[in-house]
């Protein structure tokens, strides 16, 4: 019997779904209070924008931020301290959006709110990936990093997938659920394998493995841009294919979705999506999980809502934990990759306890 | 073959395969010569030279400690995954691994802790951790007098814990000497490298207390799988049963991690691979399987991988990492042929 148990902590579960479709959905929260909220969450996007400019190690007057972008002096040090941040905010934009937009998509895609992007082995292969590179090819910074992470992400997620859709039903979230589990933990050990055999390769890997948006220049974050449009352009597009997955496989077959496929080009955004996060900032946890949670419950169960709403919300945790990152520990700094968790784990305890996680 | 047959078997490959580990590897000894070195060490008599040393110094505690780390993760594992009626439950997934890990590293990189302060700060840690958790789930219990939502939060808030501790863990060793951080990643692997008679001692003597309560808890526990509702009308004290239950196999891993680190996988094989080879659910079947698969891990991570990998001596925990990964794939593969 363990066999079909073996999914149960990370199975299925309907979350939220609709009675029917168009009929009236449990949760449902009406459009006005909708609106307010993804207004809401535009205003502290703008907020937390402007401070991820503003606020550092070094104390900058207000002025001289709103100087150092409308008329740059090079010479004046203020404006260098400002401009400096001003590609660590943008990475904090992309990778955060990615994150929610991809978490999101993820959720509805394994139809389970406990879904993490991490799920379908997006962190091993990058990581692994990136440990290659060092050992192997030597490679020592984050510009060089982030097409291995990018392939290594990838690559792990389209061999979780093969895996999972083995067998007649597909790839069904238990399955995808369990092959990533499986595939993250035997790409891990091969990782430890080499880190434990080379100091230096450690001694560069651990830096990227905490995962941050400091240090990235501008020719990190440019070769990313066109996967992460893409991404978000198919993760956007395919708000109604989830809503119909919510309804569960059979459901969705006789509403005339080909569950497959949609499964699977779902799914080849949240790859793109994520995977370019990873590459460009490392591995930064709990932002996927608990931005479309919380979203969920401000929004109701409507994916149209659902993803916008994360792709706006999300880059407020992941600069906000970032902006905190910085003044917490003075003079040092604190990766956001460490405060994301740091914040997401007592809101996921929280979710816990008010039992968004007993359709487990 | 019954189980009694089965499980007398599994007990005869634990012995080979300590004396596999203990006489053969990267220095052989022949058996004469270890009943010679062992009796002489008793005695006072005399010691062959550089022999006597690889053996009651090293070979020996090792394999004694591994065997003792094993059966103390598959007990572990086997206790949690009857509990909680979930082959996912394990020390390692529900976050007390985490626990000890994060309290360990803590200790080397902020108070440059090592030995016996790191094996008793991982202790603490795990049990700790196991508390909180047992707390949150507890908690929310009550308002949701759901079935086994006892089980599933227990899980749950073991994830998000286990992911913050993994996030300190990892800033730590950004912050640690890199000498330091290396020392680091081979504890938090799971490793035999250090085992000496004084670790090998102090797991005996916790064992020497929780096997024994095992075996005191074992028809409680069989009840409470029959679920809680019918555990209570049979007259067991279900919450008094499992908050014991929880407290000895949170105890059994506290002390493995604290003896070897987090060995992972280990506690999570031991149960499914004891059920497939038993056929039933079997705590003596569980830790027996613990002790082979630890045993025949640290064999190939001590003896073979340095012959692969230029001397490196691999931590156990990768070895059964490694072996982990197949496992679990296998699970899905016998999964999809029963859908289809």
């Amino acid at each position: 019997m363990s066999t079909t148990t073996a999914g149960t902590a990370a199975g299925p579960g309907p979350q939220v779904p609709a009675k029917a479709p168009g009929g009236p959905r449990r949760g449902d929260v009406p459009g006005r209070k909708r609106a307010a909220w993804l207004s809401a969450a535009v205003v502290g996007l703008v907020l937390v924008t402007g401070a991820s400019l503003a606020v550092g190690a070094r104390d900058v007057p207000l002025g001289a931020v709103w100087q150092a972008l409308t008329a740059f002096d090079p010479t004046n040090g203020d404006h260098a301290v400002v401009h400096a941040r001003i590609p660590r905010t943008v990475l904090g934009l992309l990778a955060g959006g990615a994150l929610g937009l991809a978490g999101a998509a993820m959720q509805g895609v394994a139809r389970n709110p406990l879904a993490d992007p991490g799920i379908i082995g997006v962190n091993a292969g990058a990581a692994l990936a990136v440990v290659t590179g060092i050992y192997v090819f030597g490679v020592a910074s984050f510009a060089g990093y982030v097409w291995f992470a990018f392939l290594g992400a990838a690559a792990a997620a389209v061999v979780v997938y093969l895996i999972a859709s083995l067998g007649r039903d597909g790839a069904t979230p238990v399955k995808l659920a369990l092959a990533g589990a499986a595939l993250s933990a035997g790409l891990s050990s091969l990782m430890n394998v080499v880190l434990v055999s080379s100091q230096d390769t450690l001694d560069r890997f651990r830096f990227w493995q905490v995962g941050g948006i400091a240090g990235r220049d501008w020719s990190v974050l440019l070769p990313g841009l066109p996967f992460l449009a893409a991404g978000a352009l198919i993760v956007l597009l395919s708000g109604r294919t989830l809503n119909g997955l919510a309804l569960g496989d059979d459901i969705a077959r006789g509403l005339g979705q080909r569950v497959g496929l949609s499964r699977a080009v779902v799914a080849l955004g949240v790859v793109l999506l994520c995977g370019t996060a990873t590459a460009l900032a490392g591995p930064i946890g709990f932002v996927g999980l608990v931005v479309p949670h919380a979203v969920r419950f401000l929004a109701g169960p409507d994916y149209r809502w659902i993803l916008p709403f994360s792709l706006v919300a999300a880059p407020v945790l992941l600069l906000g934990a970032d902006i905190l990152g910085r003044v917490v520990l003075l003079p040092g700094e604190v990766p956001a990759g460490i405060m994301t968790a740091l914040i997401g784990a007592p809101v996921f305890v929280w979710l816990i306890r008010r039992g968004k996680g007993a359709g487990l | 073959m019954t189980r009694l047959h089965r499980t007398v078997i599994l007990a005869a490959a634990v012995v080979v395969l300590f004396f596999v580990s203990v006489l053969l590897g990267s220095y052989t000894v022949t058996i004469p010569d270890f009943f010679t070195i062992v009796v002489n060490h008793l005695t006072g008599g005399a010691r062959i030279p550089g022999a006597s040393f690889i053996v009651m110094e090293n070979k020996l505690p090792r394999a004694v400690l591994g065997t003792m780390t094993g059966i103390a993760f598959g007990l572990a594992g086997a206790l949690f995954q009857t509990m909680l009626r979930n082959p996912l439950a394990s020390p390692d997934v529900i976050g007390i691994s985490s626990g000890a890990s994060a309290a360990a590293v803590v200790s080397i990189v902020v108070f440059g802790a090592s030995g016996a302060a790191v094996s008793g700060a991982a202790w603490g840690g795990a049990l700790a951790v196991a508390a909180l958790i047992y707390a949150i789930s507890s908690g929310a219990v009550r308002g949701a007098g759901r079935g086994n939502a006892a089980g599933s939060r227990l899980i749950l808030a073991g994830i998000g814990i286990a992911a913050a501790l993994q996030a300190v863990v990892s800033f730590l060793m950004t912050r640690a000497d890199i000498r330091t951080a290396a020392d680091v990643l081979v504890w938090l692997n799971g490793s035999l490298n250090s085992a000496n008679w004084d670790r090998a001692g102090v797991l005996f003597l916790a064992l020497a207390v929780l096997v024994p309560a095992v075996v005191l808890i074992a028809g409680p526990l069989r009840i409470l799988e029959l679920g809680d509702d019918t555990a209570a009308g049979l007259g067991v004290r279900v919450n008094a049963a499992r908050l014991a239950l929880v407290v000895i196999a949170v105890s059994l891993a506290a002390v493995a991690t604290a003896a070897a680190g987090p060995v992972s996988f280990v506690a999570f094989l031991a149960g499914p691979i004891a059920r497939r080879f038993a056929g039933k659910a079997s705590l003596p079947a569980s830790a027996l399987v613990g002790a082979l698969i630890v045993l025949a891990a640290d064999f190939f991570a001590a003896n073979l991988a340095p012959l692969l990998l230029e001397g490196t001596v691999l931590p156990v925990g990768v070895v059964t990492g490694a072996l982990g990964a197949p496992f679990l794939l296998w699970l899905l593969v016998t999964a999809n042929r029963k859908d289809a």
